[in-house]
């Protein structure tokens, strides 16, 4: 009776304590690596929901978007954590490089400034982590210094990182060169936008958080 | 146009806090000239460079180029721990330009390459 009265207790506060602290994952790249087609991928496998809008046109997510209590089952183990979409971050912002993609020049300026905000709000937000999905886009350079401080900041503050190397649908996508640029990271080849790999992203993720 | 390069020796970087690294680099990045930069900055600076640089967005500074080159990690790790310690990271090469004149800087992964506006120019004409 004692024992079951024990367990019975222990169990509450186990399930009070864990809903309490929700692991919070984060999105982290360069701006159009595919962050929020990544967290929209998530949000309607999982919640049918997405997390918000994309574009062809850098610095689409201008602000830090977050859906919580997200729960995700594969093979018999289960999930739940706070997804948390970050602006791209970017050592440089300049609105001419918007009027490129027709934007009228007061939006294009509009947009400079809000994603200027965007970067530091997204810096900001990496101390609060409990693990980080750095996505990059596979058909680039991975050796961007943009890459290489997101993940040295990630290192230092011990920040468990799985390195997600999107848009492997495109030819020119090269998975090997994301693997050498990143050798102390797991890698996981997916493209969010098309859905190809997503079980072995599953599985990566897993393995990040267990 | 004329590039000015500044080389920046560790021993110059070494006694500023955090703070001032990052002011004496922007400073001279606002000046139009590139930074050579002996070592390399922490990885806090790092983003906190960015961050400072994003706050210093105007009209004429449109942000900064940054590439950091450095010995591989497994060499960094065997020989140059403990030194690294005693005086600090200096291994490796630091380079931060501004955007308005270095449109680009290729790290490949040992080497390289900066592109900047006015050879972009030349080429199209």
């Amino acid at each position: 009776m004692i024992i079951r009265l024990r367990d019975f207790i222990s169990n509450v506060f186990y399930k009070l304590f864990q809903q309490r602290k929700s692991l919070k994952l984060g999105i982290y790249g360069p701006p159009n690596a595919g962050k929020t087609t990544l967290a929209n991928r998530i949000c309607r496998d999982w919640i049918g929901e997405e997390m918000g809008s994309v574009s062809k046109i850098p610095h689409e997510t201008r602000n830090v978007q977050q859906k919580e209590k997200i729960k995700i089952k594969h093979k018999r183990k289960e999930l739940t954590f706070n997804l948390i979409d970050t602006p791209g971050i970017a050592t440089k912002i300049d609105y001419e490089d918007f009027l490129k993609f027709r934007l009228p020049q007061k939006e294009a300026k509009k947009r400079a400034k809000e994603a200027t905000k965007g970067v530091i709000e997204a810096i900001k937000w990496l101390d609060g982590m409990d693990a980080v999905l750095v996505v990059v886009d596979a058909t680039l350079n991975p050796y961007s210094q943009v890459n290489l401080t997101i993940i040295g900041n990630l290192a230092a503050r011990n920040i468990p990182v799985l390195v997600v190397a999107n848009k492997i649908d495109i030819r020119k996508a090269n998975i090997k060169k994301v693997e050498s640029a990143f050798p102390q990271y797991e890698v996981v080849g997916i493209s969010a936008e098309k859905g190809h790999n997503v079980e072995e992203f599953y599985e990566s993720l897993f393995r990040l958080v267990k | 146009m004329m590039l000015t390069l500044q080389f920046l020796p560790y021993s110059e970087i070494e006694p500023l806090s955090s703070n001032s690294r990052i002011r004496k680099i922007l400073n001279l990045v606002r000046e139009n000239k590139i930074v050579l930069m002996e070592g390399r900055l922490k990885p806090n600076e790092e983003t906190d460079l960015i961050q400072r640089t994003m706050e210093n967005l105007s009209k004429d500074f449109k942000g900064i180029e940054l590439c950091t080159v450095y010995p591989n990690v497994k060499d960094k790790f065997l020989k140059g721990l403990l030194v690294n310690i005693l005086i600090g990271d200096r291994t490796g090469l630091t380079v931060v330009g501004p955007a308005n004149i270095v449109k680009e800087i290729k790290r490949d992964p040992n080497k390289i390459l900066l592109l900047t506006e006015n050879v972009r120019r030349k080429r199209k004409k």
